[in-house]
């Protein structure tokens, strides 16, 4: 379960990126955190993995305080939460089949186990063909899905996806949804932040609206509604 | 997480990108090769320098001569009191015979002397000697001292040759000289590895700062500090040893042109036989030197990207 409580992120008076958000998600869960720009979506997709530190409040992650961790326990933390960016975020000198091993490898797995999972996380994304490919040599839709199986690999609990399909066309971004849904139903927490009106109506599930790092609406059942 | 696991990745990590980082690689190897050719190259002027000076006061002595005929158990037992002596570094005895031998080859050349040598037959005009070292040349003064106080009736009267002035001038002027040539060492050294760790660092800092996006992918993927340091560590332990090994084999013919000038100059250290006995250990320390500045300049560069 993840819990924001009383979580504010403020950089100066003039610049607050969350204000008083308290949230409550709970394990498999699909949420979507829409918004326009600057409504704070990022900022509680980096709260949650430590990435920024809250000016106030406390979020939460099964029980253990996200924001009480050391330098040296994040790195678990990080291990539980798969992340998935607009930019990709792929190492350009490792193929793709490096690039999803790197997690494991990077989480103390065993090369047996690398070997056995990194086919099957190919399998799911549908890239078995490429996998001595270079990033250079993929497309944006191939990227990504290199992205969501390297972030899935270490079977995290929570999946955060920020504006995964922002850079795509729209056949890959539909295969990038139906990717997040089947991940879903295999059991892990998605949280996806994005401003596409269609994806948030056509996935029918829990949706929290921010707009000026304040939470305006939370529905669970939703549609983007600004 | 096994720990022989994470060092296997780490190493393997390290070696793949010192071969895919090219250019960069050159660059940062080429710095280094410049330090550790000034660290070398003063490392062997210390050496030259050590041993023109220990040439030097060797040639300072007190010549003791003995008086013509005096048994030789006599002079041995002089040479016994003086090797007492605890400023006294050598004591060397050459017979009336030895010293003729000798006087006949530095005067090879001189027809003159030789013919006069003749004149006298059989007869050796040299006397039997001993040659005193001191430890430190300066402290030779009081062992001359010592040894007229004896009176010995073997030696010579005035047979106790000891330039003092001549020789206290000397050592003046070499003492002076060796203080000089440490100072001026010792600020080419800091001044120069100053820099060149500055520069190392520097190259360092660049790849790091290139690689900068990878290390934040790394850390958001859950990867330790130390995970994402030692592919560093080990690129920049490979960039120095890599330059001592190549500064190693610089030195070779550069030892070899150097070694004929300072032949030339009358110093009696032949640099190349030197170079060739100690290169190994020339090479090891370089090696360290090289692999501590390559490391030491990741670890310092890494730091900052690491506070995510």
């Amino acid at each position: 379960m993840i819990l924001f409580e009383n979580v504010s992120k403020i950089y100066s008076p003039t610049s607050i990126a969350l204000q008083d958000v308290t949230l409550e998600i709970q394990p498999r869960e699909f949420v979507s955190l829409v918004g326009p720009s600057g409504a704070g979506k990022s900022t509680i997709l980096k709260l949650l993995i430590a990435e920024e530190m809250p000016t106030e409040g406390r979020v939460l992650l099964d029980g253990m305080e996200v924001t009480g961790l050391t330098l040296g326990e994040l790195p678990y933390l990080r291990r539980r939460v798969g992340m998935v960016f607009q930019d990709y975020k792929l190492l350009a000198n490792k193929t793709v089949y490096e690039n999803i091993a790197f997690a494991m490898e990077a989480a103390g797995k065993a090369d047996t186990e690398i070997q056995k999972s990194v086919p099957e996380a190919l399998e799911i994304v549908d890239l078995v063909e490429k996998r001595e490919h270079f990033p250079h040599e993929l497309s944006g839709g191939e990227k990504q899905r290199v992205a969501i199986a390297r972030a899935i690999i270490n079977q995290p609990d929570v999946l955060m996806a920020d504006e995964p399909t922002g850079n795509l066309d729209p056949v890959n971004t539909w295969e990038i949804v139906r990717l997040l849904q089947k991940i879903n139903e295999l059991g892990t927490t998605v949280l996806l932040a994005t401003h596409d009106k269609q994806i948030v109506d056509y996935l029918d599930r829990r949706v929290i609206s921010l707009e000026r790092g304040k939470v305006i609406r939370d529905e669970m059942k939703g549609k983007y509604d600004l | 997480m096994g720990a022989p696991l994470t060092f296997k990745r780490v190493l393997s990590s390290g070696w793949l990108s010192f071969r895919r980082n090219g250019s960069l690689t050159v660059a940062t190897i080429l710095v280094m090769i410049l330090t550790l050719s000034v660290i070398g190259g003063l490392l062997l002027l210390s050496v030259v320098t050590n041993s023109v000076l220990r040439d030097l006061e060797q040639k300072i002595d007190i010549l003791v001569k003995f008086n013509k005929g005096t048994p030789e158990n006599q002079i041995l037992s002089v040479k016994r009191d003086i090797e007492a002596l605890e400023d006294v570094a050598e004591v060397s005895y050459i017979s009336a015979d030895e010293a003729l031998v000798n006087f006949r080859e530095l005067h090879k050349n001189d027809p003159d002397i030789l013919a006069s040598l003749e004149e006298l037959g059989s007869e050796n005009p040299l006397p039997a000697n001993l040659s005193v070292v001191g430890k430190e040349s300066k402290n030779l003064a009081k062992v001359a001292e010592y040894i007229r106080g004896k009176n010995y009736p073997a030696i010579e009267p005035d047979g106790i040759n000891y330039f003092e002035e001549e020789n206290q001038r000397a050592i003046k002027n070499l003492s002076a000289i060796v203080r000089g040539i440490r100072t001026i060492g010792i600020s080419i050294i800091l001044v120069l590895g100053a820099i060149s760790m500055l520069i190392a660092y520097n190259t360092v800092w660049i790849a790091i700062f290139t690689a900068r996006e990878e290390i934040n992918i790394m850390k958001l993927v859950g990867a330790t500090n130390w995970y994402v340091r030692g592919p560093f560590i080990v690129e920049g332990a490979l960039h120095g040893a890599l330059a001592a090994l190549v500064t190693t084999l610089l030195f070779f013919p550069v030892v070899w042109v150097a070694s004929f000038q300072i032949l030339k100059i009358g110093a009696t250290v032949n640099l190349q036989t030197y170079f060739n006995e100690n290169f190994v250990e020339f090479g090891l320390i370089l090696l360290v030197i090289g692999v501590i500045l390559g490391v030491g300049s990741s670890m310092i560069a890494i730091r900052r990207y690491l506070k995510i």
